[in-house]
């Protein structure tokens, strides 16, 4: 069984994996120790959480240049979020997820992306067809 | 995305490989964001400090200028945001050797590429100031948002792989601000305090930003009774992005494009959200350390100007710097030339401050620093400084000039 959310047609490839869901807005330099792979900003709601190979789940995307490259140095060591999902992004991460090749959507057409999925829940995104699959919702 | 002859022709690898990756980048982003075609830009403005860029970007810059000299060379005016290493100061700051090999293979690299390296996000207060309706391409969010609404200027935040892209073809997809319709306001904010200094402007940022929101917002802020300096709105602008990613904003009676309220909007205003005095004091409340030890005290994000450096070191003249306390100013290389033949740095570095050149602090690896250094606490009058250094590990405090001066004598958060 499986639910499916509408969104933008985005960026990347297909993947699977485990939402890590927050409200929160999103910056690679503010948010993270991406040398651990952890969210390190004391103020944000994942402070502490694993990031490696979720698909992060988020509000939208805070100011600063630096994820467009960050992305893809994080990629390069395999410390890197499977996919992200958010309300709506800014060109910094659409063009460091375009040079990263990691999967990205954005602009859903049922509302606020950090509510509908729930943190832990297993989904599928496809940034082609503008889809993200809730995999185990009736 | 409808594509020209010459677009076509770069698509087609006849530009070669760099220009063929950099459009095949810019058709993806540009999709993304449903642009119809591509503008051409005049000036690309690149981020790609090494702390950001990592070996692998390293390694991506290395491999672009590998290629043959025409296929790599930009096309347009391509200069470059702060670095994060200054040779001259590097080993003082106990970063390493290994930071300032990589920063070196990334200077070769850009230097290949036809890139000026002129290290600065205060470019157009030292470089070349864009004019109104100018499309360019920049590359650091206190950059474009000053060009945007202080120049009125065009140019969407441009990360370091897209400002490349723009720099080895000319062009960038035409969506975001560069189109006239999204240019217009969107929230209204009316000032009932009138900011004083700088990290008053920063503040002021900070608020118009936590309620913006949004890339795609556009505030509008009146009851601005004098107009604001370049420092003055500098500071706002960087404040207000970091907080909100916001690139754009109108200040009727200030900024070019919306001469009066009215012209800043499609239709009648919104209701305007008043900004007073206690939400300014909010902003350092929030950051608010009375008492604690300081490590660090930094003058940089944005780099600083002339004014700014003279400023500290009136502050600094015949007192000395805390012994457990380092005092940093961060400048642009253009600026520091002028900062030396006027004396300035040799009155802030004989008080015992360290002037720094086309880097900026949190672009050097922060983190590094304070676990080699042994800092925790810093005081900034940067609010995008204290906005952004937390995630570095940092205890942030934000204070005027004059405060951050006297704590950094002092040893403590006065």
């Amino acid at each position: 069984m499986a639910q499916t959310l509408l969104c933008h047609p985005g960026i990347g490839p297909d993947v699977e994996g485990i939402a890590l869901v927050a409200s929160d807005d999103f910056s690679a330099r503010y948010d993270l120790d991406r040398i651990k792979g952890v969210f390190s900003r004391p103020a944000h709601k994942l402070f502490g959480e694993d990031y490696r190979e979720r698909v992060l789940v988020l509000n939208n995307v805070k100011g600063g240049v630096a994820s467009a490259w960050m992305l893809n140095e994080m990629a390069s060591r395999d410390v890197k979020p499977a996919a992200f999902v958010f309300n709506r992004v800014n060109p910094i991460l659409a063009q460091g997820a375009a040079l990263a090749g990691l999967p990205l959507v954005d602009r859903f057409a049922d509302g606020d992306v950090t509510t509908l999925i729930c943190n832990g829940e297993r989904i599928r995104v496809r940034p082609s067809e503008g889809q993200v699959i809730l995999l185990d919702r009736p | 995305m409808k594509l020209n002859e010459e677009e076509r022709a770069l698509l087609a690898g006849e530009g070669g490989r760099a220009r063929q990756w950099a459009i095949r980048h810019q058709i993806e982003v540009g999709r993304f964001f449903d642009a119809e075609d591509m503008v051409e830009v005049d000036q690309a403005h690149v981020m790609a400090d090494p702390e950001s860029l990592g070996e692998a970007g390293v390694r991506w810059l290395s491999d672009m200028a590998g290629l043959p000299e025409a296929e790599r060379r930009v096309r347009v005016p391509t200069i470059t945001d702060p670095r994060g290493v200054d040779f001259a100061a590097y080993k003082r700051l106990h970063q390493t050797d290994e930071m300032a090999t990589l920063e070196e293979r990334a200077i070769r690299a850009f230097e290949a590429m036809g890139v000026l390296m002129t290290n600065t996000c205060i470019n157009y207060q030292t470089i070349l100031p864009p004019v109104r309706g100018e499309h360019v391409a920049f590359g650091d969010t206190g950059v474009v948002i000053y060009s945007n609404a202080v120049f009125g200027a065009r140019s969407n935040f441009e990360g370091g792989p897209s400002a490349i892209a723009a720099g080895l073809t000319g062009r960038t997809p035409r969506y975001g601000y560069h189109l006239e319709k999204n240019r217009l306001g969107t929230k209204l904010f009316e000032l009932r305090h009138q900011p004083k200094d700088f990290s008053e402007w920063g503040a002021l940022g900070a608020v118009v930003g936590r309620g913006s929101g949004s890339y795609w917002a556009v505030p509008v802020i009146t009851g601005v009774e004098n107009a604001p300096t370049s420092d003055d709105l500098k500071h706002f602008g960087a404040a207000l992005a970091s907080f909100g990613s916001v690139a754009m904003f109108h200040m009727p009676g200030v900024t070019p494009e919306a001469p009066t309220l009215a012209d800043a909007f499609d239709g009648p205003p919104p209701p305007a959200s008043p900004i007073t005095a206690e939400d300014i004091a909010n902003v350092y409340e929030g950051y608010a350390a009375r008492g604690d030890k300081v490590d660090v005290v930094v003058f940089s994000a944005p780099q600083l100007s002339l004014i700014e450096l003279e400023k500290v070191a009136n502050l600094l003249d015949g007192r000395r710097v805390h012994s457990g306390t380092t005092l940093i100013a961060a400048t642009s290389p253009e600026i520091k030339f002028a900062a030396d033949r006027m004396g300035l740095t040799r009155r802030i570095e004989a008080s015992g401050g360290i002037v720094l050149s086309g880097v900026c602090f949190y672009q050097s690896y922060a983190r590094e620093m304070a676990e080699a250094n042994g800092w925790s606490r810093l005081m900034s009058n940067s609010a995008k400084l204290v906005n952004i250094i937390g995630g570095y590990g940092y205890k942030p405090t934000l204070a005027t000039m004059e405060r951050c001066v006297d704590s950094a004598v002092a040893g403590k958060v006065l």
